[in-house]
């Protein structure tokens, strides 16, 4: 499994690699903003699973979200929406948006692995 | 102020620290800020804007700051560099996004964070804004978060 972690946190990419490593997922490629992000991800196609914060610089994550799903070529790629971003409406933003599933930081390994589905 | 706008970023940092660094942490008596007065040696801001205005600032000794840190990457870190600003603003950005849950009738957005250092370091907002100072205690040392908030 590719993943694609994309977060403007280096601190968070860090915990995160730590814990995607940890529940088997050796592959993890990473961008700090959504912009970075859409050049990583069109890079290195496959891509399986995107893990994607909101709140970033240059270009946010909700705005990513609504670019990659308006592209057919990663109809097929997974985005969990990862951010402390925390409000029901939110959610229901990025869910509408196209986003697979949403998780709120901080959260433990078990609850990531459960929202990752893996 | 309504200091009952301070309760969910008092319940969001217990659980920020619980969760994502296994410290718990117990907050003391919030009290109003009169005037500006030097605070810790590391500040992360989050800047609230929508139904209400102003912004938390969650401030660290240094020591604090570099042992949080250290348990958050798994790794000690000995320097005030960019892991301990990195770091120091997610804290404050994940406090300040938990917290809006609870505050849905002022429809708030958060800022990126900013992270100031320096010794004995003074945080100054408008004085048409409000701050309440919440101090905390944990076993690793004490801190404070100081919540600015205007609403309409």
């Amino acid at each position: 499994m590719k993943l694609l972690l994309i977060d403007d946190s280096a601190t968070m990419r860090r915990i995160q690699k730590t814990q995607l490593s940890n529940l088997g997922i050796g592959e993890v490629i990473e961008a700090g903003n959504g912009e970075e992000g859409l050049t990583v991800l069109a890079d290195n196609m496959p891509v399986d699973l995107i893990m994607l914060d909101w709140n970033m610089p240059v270009m946010d994550g909700i705005t990513f979200l609504k670019k990659v799903r308006e592209n057919p070529s990663y109809k097929d790629v997974k985005i969990v929406m990862c951010t402390s971003e925390s409000e029901k409406s939110r959610v229901l933003e990025a869910l509408k948006a196209g986003a697979n599933n949403y998780i709120v930081k901080p959260f433990t390994p078990e609850a990531l692995k459960e929202k990752l589905g893996i | 102020m309504n200091v009952s706008y301070v309760n969910p970023f008092i319940t969001s940092t217990l659980e920020t620290f619980k969760t994502m660094l296994d410290v718990e942490v117990k907050p003391g008596v919030p009290h109003a800020k009169t005037e500006p007065l030097p605070t810790h040696d590391v500040s992360g801001i989050i800047g609230l804007s929508g139904g209400a205005q102003g912004s938390i600032a969650i401030s660290f000794p240094k020591r604090l700051a570099l042992q949080l840190v250290s348990k958050m990457l798994g790794m000690e870190v000995k320097v005030m560099g960019s892991d301990v600003t990195d770091g120091i603003g997610e804290i404050a950005n994940i406090i300040a996004g938990n917290a809006k849950q609870h505050l849905n009738g002022l429809d708030l957005s958060i800022s990126l964070p900013n992270v100031v250092v320096g010794k004995d370091h003074v945080l100054a907002t408008q004085k048409s804004i409000p701050t309440l100072v919440v101090p905390f205690a944990s076993d690793m040392g004490e801190f404070t978060m100081e919540v600015s908030l205007k609403t309409e």
